[in-house]
């Protein structure tokens, strides 16, 4: 498969991942719905790799790879089911604490390049679909602190995490808020259910949480903005997830097919099923190539703008929701010609084909459906109503 | 369009609108937004192409030796993304894209010298002599003789039999063309690679009207055709790699600009259909829906080009890409034409030549019959230059042996 866009640095960043994982997942067990949980790979990638901060500025101690770095390190982490926690605590919570910039989100940012801190990020709320502002959180001013009440929904790394970042609406202005919170609040109420990939999906209630002011880390448009771009940022570290989780699938379909015998002949051979072959690399190489052209849209962008120009804001949007159905629909393709060709045993429990096609098929719930990224396409490029 | 432009780059694209703004004439972008077909009708897209010539940029991929440009793989596509937009006639590839990359890796000094000034100028109109009534996607079964022989004249080929599909060849002066040189063994064994002139004694051409009733097919036929052995390209009977290498040139070429500047077509002709029913139509929101997937399918094909581009810069061979594109750019483009015959709707019915849409005080759209023309067309994108079941079959082939 193709990597030819990659820096050394990046190719080297892959390698050593990739190795790494090889010799510690062992994929014939790993994120089976029988098998019990299996630790975050997260203080390995700490200890024996210097990875957490890959991505993350150097200011806070991380190596400053930037976005593509964080898409490498998640595309590989891909390839072995392992994108919890590093993809909620270092690309979605590592970019909202870089934007917010106060001292403790910044020190939060420094343990994360540590790999001391894990961060659940909890934005989903129960039947809100994946909306961008916050509805069923809120947060009331009480003396100098605040209290904060609500549900959330969906939340994954809850149970390894050290720290949450919530997203709240601010009662009394109807502002949103992006606010910092102690795993160990006791407040916090979970209910954590396996999630289909092997990481967890954890049902959440604040109760009338008391808060410190600066744990508040920032408030209306700027939180919305620190939102959004989180959001962008998840929703394009899925897709690089993906083609982790899609090449594998190919490469282990391409195997099945060359050996596996029907009516005295490797299945390959039949026309039918290399059609479905081709349609599947085709599907791959779109995604593939428009992740990482995105991603270098979105640097540009960033580089552009550094925090605050509208154009930016809506390029970046624009580019990622295509970006996330592309995917979404590779996930599909090559997701379920995968399972086709394997026969029944692509059905089964016995094969990682199947558990690589669980988490494609989450991959393109998150961050916003593939329907939710075309109404939004559909609505930056609306003309203008007159 | 996702990708960044250097200032350099930006210069060059402002460059090129200048030139667009003062050359493009109203009649010649008329030309390029009625051509419903794969390639405007020669004059227009010959006009255009010598008015290139004069730029120094008809034939900007050739290389600079021969009159090329030597521009970057991002410059060809910022061209190209120009010329679409600006609605400059497409040209067709014939001479250009096809024949002429074969002379200057096959052919001797002397056909360089013969040829191509003549495709680069705009003298020459080359048409392609490949399918035959017997031979398409099989197109190493081609039956069409050629016996070398000698007379008073010197060193020649006696050819029979026909060709068709040949696009343009009631415009073309020249032909290239696969020929039967030797029989038994391989089929793929004995092709050669011979060009020719149009007015040769013993050549008709007779013309297929394609399903918009348009005509841009032929049938020609060979009765007996004295051709010079000059016009050999390469060895005799060595055609099938000559053929092979210029399918590569034939299926490597860039989609997505043509294809942008059609879904913004499409966008306008949205907003122009529903100027009566409103935007609050449900009908309205579908078709904007579709329009939103036809974008992202887009970007996804610019992306993969772009970073074949880079990889062709780098040197690197273009393996199996040029089958993908062409997989992807004809079913986009079919995608694109097919919806823009939903969103003509009733517009769509009616047929008539595009330039007589308004010549009445009952005028229809232009746009209505341009949506089924270029549908009707179009369907044609996923047969030619190698089917697109032939294009899977080379994909899967490629992944199984790697």
């Amino acid at each position: 498969m193709t990597f030819d866009d990659f820096s050394d640095t990046e190719t080297a960043l892959r390698d050593s991942l990739g190795r790494w994982l090889a010799d510690h997942i062992d994929l014939s067990r790993h994120a089976r719905v029988d098998a019990p949980p299996s630790p975050p790979v997260w203080r390995s990638l700490a200890r024996d790799l210097g990875l957490t901060g890959a991505g993350l500025p150097e200011s806070a101690g991380g190596l400053g790879g930037g976005l593509r770095a964080h898409l490498v390190v998640l595309r590989t982490l891909g390839g072995a089911l392992c994108a919890e926690p590093y993809l909620s605590t270092a690309l979605v919570a590592g970019s909202a604490l870089q934007r917010a910039g106060t001292p403790l989100a910044n020190a939060l940012l420094a343990a994360i390049a540590a790999g001391d801190a894990v961060v659940a990020w909890a934005h989903a709320e129960p039947g809100a679909r994946n909306a961008a502002r916050p509805a069923a959180c809120t947060l009331r001013q009480d003396g100098t602190g605040w209290r904060l009440d609500g549900r959330k929904s969906a939340v994954t790394t809850a149970p390894w995490a050290t720290h949450w970042l919530v997203s709240a609406r601010i009662a009394a202005s109807g502002a949103s808020a992006l606010v910092l919170l102690d795993a160990a609040n006791p407040g916090l109420s979970r209910r954590d259910l396996r999630a289909l990939d092997g990481g967890w999906a954890s049902e959440v209630r604040l109760d009338d949480i008391a808060l410190p002011a600066e744990a508040v880390l920032q408030t209306g448009p700027a939180a919305d903005d620190t939102l959004a771009a989180a959001l962008d940022a998840g929703a394009l570290g899925v897709c690089a997830e993906a083609l982790g989780v899609l090449e594998r699938m190919l490469a282990d379909t391409l195997a099945h097919v060359r050996e596996r015998r029907q009516f005295g002949v490797p299945i390959a051979s039949f026309q039918a099923l290399q059609h479905r072959l081709a349609d599947m690399h085709i599907a791959f190489q779109q995604a593939e190539a428009l992740t990482w052209a995105v991603a270098d849209a979105c640097h540009d962008a960033s580089d552009a703008q550094n925090g605050g120009n509208r154009d930016a804001a809506r390029s970046r949007a624009l580019a990622v929701s295509a970006a996330k159905v592309t995917v979404g629909a590779a996930c599909r393709t090559v997701g379920q010609g995968a399972v086709q060709l394997h026969g029944a045993m692509g059905v089964t429990e016995e094969l990682p084909v199947g558990r690589f096609f669980r988490r494609a098929t989450q991959i393109e719930l998150m961050f916003g459906s593939s329907g939710q990224h075309l109404r939004r396409i559909d609505r930056l490029q609306a003309p203008e109503k007159s | 369009m996702l990708t960044r432009l250097t200032p350099d780059e930006a210069a060059f694209r402002d460059e090129v609108r200048r030139f667009l703004d003062d050359a493009l004439t109203p009649a010649l972008r008329a030309a390029g937004r009625r051509c419903s077909g794969i390639f405007t009708d020669d004059p227009h897209g010959n006009d255009w192409h010598r008015v290139l010539a004069q730029r120094g940029w008809s034939v900007p991929k050739w290389p600079v030796e021969h009159g090329g440009t030597g521009w970057t793989p991002m410059q060809h596509y910022i061209f190209a993304s120009e010329l679409a937009a600006a609605d400059a006639p497409p040209r067709a590839p014939m001479g250009p894209g096809m024949v002429a990359p074969v002379i200057m890796a096959f052919g001797t000094p002397a056909q360089q010298q013969a040829w191509l000034p003549g495709i680069r100028n705009g003298d020459d109109y080359w048409c392609q002599g490949y399918s035959e009534p017997g031979a398409g996607s099989d197109l190493a079964g081609l039956q069409c003789r050629a016996v070398r022989g000698q007379d008073a004249d010197g060193d020649h080929f006696r050819l029979n039999g026909s060709k068709i599909w040949t696009t343009h060849a009631q415009y073309a002066n020249r032909m290239f063309c696969l020929v039967r040189t030797a029989s038994g063994g391989k089929p793929q064994q004995g092709i050669s690679f011979i060009c020719f002139d149009m007015a040769l004694p013993g050549i008709t051409v007779r013309p297929i009207h394609s399903l918009s009733g348009d005509h841009e097919l032929n049938q020609v036929f060979f009765d007996d055709v004295r051709v010079p052995a000059s016009g050999l390209i390469g060895e005799e009977n060595q055609g099938w790699t000559i053929a092979k290498y210029l399918l590569q040139h034939e299926r490597g070429a860039s989609w997505a600009p043509n294809l942008r500047a059609r879904w913004r077509r499409l966008e306008a002709a949205l907003e122009d259909a529903f100027a009566g029913a409103g935007q609050g139509d449900a009908e309205y929101a579908d078709l904007r829906g579709e329009l939103a997937g036809l974008h992202c399918r887009i970007e996804a094909l610019q992306a993969l080009e772009l970073r074949t581009l880079r990889a062709q810069a780098r040197g690197a061979p273009p393996g199996i890409s040029p089958s993908i594109g062409k997989v992807l750019g004809t079913e986009l483009k079919q995608a694109l034409t097919e919806l823009h015959v939903r969103i003509a709707g009733p517009a769509a019915l009616p047929h008539a030549r595009l330039e007589d849409a308004g010549a009445h005080t009952l005028g229809v759209s232009e746009d209505g019959l341009f949506a089924m023309a270029s549908y009707l067309n179009d369907r044609a994108a996923s047969i030619y230059a190698g089917t697109n079941e032939v294009q899977r079959n080379l994909v899967a082939a490629h992944l199984l042996q790697h």
